[in-house]
């Protein structure tokens, strides 16, 4: 059997800005409670709950329970695999030399308009 | 009875059984073909006996026999849980320098097993911190394709390695 088909739910729980968020939150403090979630993300708490739910379910997220607390981490294994298995093969090397110049010119351009 | 907040936490579902994962986290054999992090060059091998305090090391497996790692077995519940601290070898003797990985597995569905990884106390080592974080994710990746496939490596890995 192949457990790798959940790549699907990977790139579709990736496909929302809002669990985005919730992954960089996590990304910069980890194994927060869903309490500590919520108070940087603007929508109810029910809805960071169902983010939370299909991030778990794509197993980006995974919860560790401390005591009465729940905890959130952030699971990188699933990004990993789709890198390695999937979007290493477009040519990663000289598509980050695009992406600088890219940064790099727009960057200027941005610094232009503001002087 | 676990209280401490992991510092990192990896979750990877493997299509194998609970015992055949508890043999490939042990077996120095088995170890050899996965624990390979392309960016660290060779394989590692982590040998001991694997009884409740006993020491283990993690060992470079191309014939050096270098030791990175060092620690103390904790835990070791089959094929359920494995527990042990984790330092420099420098840190031995230290144990306020120590860390702590756990490996939990649990029977899943559909012929899949959870294995979930959690790191410990790294705050206490922030070098150790970030050169643990890149490492996990390569380490269970590895795991997962050698136990569902049977290849010794991934390509990438067994090129980097060649």
């Amino acid at each position: 059997m192949d457990s790798n088909l959940d790549i699907d739910k990977v790139f579709k729980a990736l496909a929302d800005p809002g669990r985005r968020r919730l992954l960089d939150q996590l990304h910069a403090d980890n194994g927060q409670t869903l309490t500590a979630l919520c108070e940087h993300m603007d929508m109810t708490r029910q809805a960071v709950t169902q983010h939370l739910q299909q991030l778990e379910a794509a197993n980006l997220v995974a919860v560790i329970w401390q005591g009465r607390e729940k905890l959130h981490y952030l699971n990188p294994v699933p990004l990993f695999e789709i890198q390695e298995l999937w979007i290493k093969k477009f040519e990663c090397g000289r598509l980050g030399v695009l992406l600088n110049l890219k940064t790099k010119l727009e960057g200027n351009q941005n610094g232009n308009e503001k002087t | 009875m676990e209280t401490k907040k992991p510092d990192y936490v990896y979750v990877t579902y493997i299509a194998t059984t609970p015992e055949k994962l508890w043999q490939a986290l042990m077996d120095v054999d088995m170890m050899a073909q996965w624990w390979v992090d392309p960016k660290a060059g060779c394989a590692r091998v982590n040998v001991s006996d694997w009884k409740p305090g006993s020491p283990w090391e993690h060992r470079r497996a191309d014939g050096s026999g270098v030791v990175d790692i060092v620690g103390k077995v904790m835990e070791a519940t089959a094929p359920k849980r494995l527990v042990y601290s984790w330092a420099r070898p420098g840190d031995a003797a230290d144990e306020s320098k120590h860390s702590q990985v756990s490996f939990d597995i649990v029977p899943y569905s559909d012929g899949l097993v959870k294995l979930t990884v959690a790191h410990d106390d790294l705050a206490k080592d922030p070098a150790m911190l970030s050169g643990v974080s890149g490492g996990w994710p390569t380490v269970l990746s590895n795991l997962k394709t050698f136990l569902e496939t049977g290849h010794a490596l991934p390509k990438t890995a067994a090129a980097a390695h060649a």
